[in-house]
């Protein structure tokens, strides 16, 4: 069984972007990028079912300029066997992501696909049911279990009210949650040998995809920032003042 | 220009997310239709007909429909998708589930989370954990949004009732079974207090509450105030409770009345999910921690002393 991982370079979560003083965009200049939490989530994924003898290949499909490629190698040292680079200049929207994953997924036909449920910059939360409308596939979005069996994939899901499993038939694409497993570390052998592992480079433009602006951004601003109040001394105090001038209680 | 606004059913009647996505709908146009996808919905049909502003509720009724996969109810919404040219959902994880496979068979980008819709194809949304707020104009002659449920009030409930609409597909060899999923169980939390989305108090617990057991303190000032409990990432992360707790990016979106944040220091990926609540309590013993630069009222000092003492003065 293959198991294709897209994964994307987005800003370090502990990085607080600015929006640049035209507000026309945030400012990426000089911020540290990293491997987007969720997608990590997936590779680890991709890898155990590999190390449990289920999956045979596991390959990382990441989209961008040159620079993606340092992520794709992150994903490597995690496990990952082979990397493909879709190179791309332009900004691109989720729906760009599924379409040109899609090529990937006619060429490399993988049982299974997973991804991060939702990319840290943009929160968008919609590539991989995109991914699965477009291919037709089933979809387990927001995974916090993943069983193999026979020819169905079990997904256990995180929804608003608890948990949900459900039955996908293979080939299905699966986008993964916070507890579907803690992403292991990748160790210094593990981090040399990836250098040796391959990263085919593919042009976006040869895949035959629309890539056409989905959307004009008009502005980016900062949100209306909260005033910090006041702190208070005694328990009494503070029900005081919740009872008295917030009257919120 | 018509907008179909996609009702969730529920068997509790609950029409709050509904409501609100119809209030977004109307401010983009007039011409709005429910469309009520299930089995057996005729009194979540008539509760939602209700709703002010509305033209009509479209009722498609299968008994496949009655689990809530994507994959078949992307096929219902499909099946309507030439009438109209929005398509409105609630960003509930059900919304969030069907609302890109709904774009992506439509060939079209979706805009999650909007927060504020100034015109037909002008939406404003957070990015970033909520640190940037993007405004962005739609180019696709479809526009698929989600709505979040904390930025918009409820559209009224009228004595008047719109018409309900059944479609009967039956004869037309038009099936909603994709073939792809089962649904098998779900196990549902249970719990007496009010939902975090729904509660106007809300009790919020992070690492500092340093194990699961100990969220049994926040229980009992929860008890007395009415509240519903909540957690930081954090706190999941480190197993102390389930994720249908967590509040913040990537877990559920909150605006109480009252928000007690115990415990949690802060991090922006849990401010972008509480921070739009109107008043904010942090209590915590480090004195630099960041939750006290947005919290109204501050306690500095240990929760397991702090938290019996509220307990006690309620």
């Amino acid at each position: 069984m293959k198991i294709l991982v897209p994964v994307k370079r987005v800003v370090d979560y502990n990085v607080k972007v600015r929006v640049k003083t035209d507000q026309s965009d945030v400012d990426l200049n000089n911020v540290k990028m990293a491997l987007n939490p969720f997608c990590e989530i997936a590779v680890e994924e991709a890898v155990r079912l590999k190390e449990a003898g289920i999956a045979t290949e596991v390959i990382v499909v990441s989209i961008g300029s040159i620079l993606v490629q340092e992520q794709i190698r992150t994903a490597l040292a995690l496990g990952a066997d082979r990397g493909i680079h879709i190179n791309t200049e332009q900004k691109l929207d989720s729906i760009h992501v599924a379409r040109l994953l899609s090529k990937i997924i006619e060429a490399e036909q993988p049982t299974l696909t997973i991804l991060g449920k939702q990319s840290i910059d943009a929160d968008n939360n919609q590539t991989a049911q995109m991914l699965a409308a477009i291919t037709h596939y089933s979809q387990g979005t927001f995974a916090s279990k993943v069983t193999i069996e026979a020819d169905k994939v079990l997904v256990i899901r995180e929804i608003d009210a608890g948990l949900q499993t459900i039955a996908l038939t293979l080939p299905a694409i699966i986008s993964a949650d916070l507890r579907l497993n803690e992403p292991r570390y990748a160790s210094l052998p593990n981090i040399m040998k990836a250098k040796r592992k391959s990263i085919e480079m593919l042009e976006a433009s040869s895949l035959d995809v629309d890539l056409a602006p989905t959307f004009e951004l008009l502005s980016v601003s900062a949100p209306v920032q909260r005033k910090g109040g006041v702190k208070l001394s005694s328990v009494a105090e503070l029900v005081d003042k919740l009872k008295n001038e917030a009257k919120v209680i | 220009m018509s907008i179909l606004v996609i009702a969730e059913y529920n068997a509790e009647m609950d029409l709050t997310s509904l409501r609100k996505s119809v209030k977004a709908a109307q401010l983009i146009g007039s011409n709005i239709d429910i469309l009520l996808a299930g089995n057996d919905t005729s009194a979540f049909a008539t509760a939602a007909s209700h709703i002010s502003g509305i033209h009509q509720v479209v009722v498609v009724e299968d008994s496949i429909l009655s689990q809530p996969l994507a994959e078949n109810h992307t096929l219902v919404i499909a099946k309507f998708s030439a009438d109209y040219e929005h398509f409105i959902f609630a960003a509930t994880s059900w919304g969030k589930n069907v609302a890109p496979r709904v774009a992506g068979t439509l060939n079209v980008a979706q805009f999650s989370d909007v927060i504020d819709i100034e015109s037909a194809d002008v939406f404003v949304r957070p990015i970033y954990a909520g640190n940037v707020i993007a405004k962005v104009k739609a180019c696709c002659a479809k526009k698929v949004l989600t709505i979040r449920g904390t930025a918009f009030s409820e559209a009224e409930l009228g004595d008047s009732a719109a018409e309900i609409k059944k479609v009967s597909l039956s004869d037309t060899n038009y099936s909603f079974d994709a073939g792809l999923s089962h649904f098998i169980s779900e196990e549902l939390s249970k719990s007496e207090r009010p939902s975090i989305t729904a509660a106007s108090i809300i009790i919020s617990g992070g690492r500092g509450m340093q194990n699961g057991a100990n969220f049994s303190i926040l229980e009992r000032v929860a008890d007395k105030l009415g509240a519903a409990i909540g957690a930081s990432r954090a706190a999941v992360d480190a197993g102390f409770v389930s994720n249908d707790m967590q509040i913040g990016q990537t877990g559920k979106v909150v605006a109480p009345n009252l928000y007690i944040a115990v415990g949690i220091s802060g991090a922006i990926q849990h401010l972008a999910g509480m921070k739009d609540s109107k008043i904010i309590v942090a209590i915590n013993k480090d004195e630099e921690a960041p939750i006290f630069q947005i919290a109204d009222y501050g306690l500095v000092g240990d929760l397991f002393d702090i938290m019996p003492e509220l307990e006690a003065a309620l």
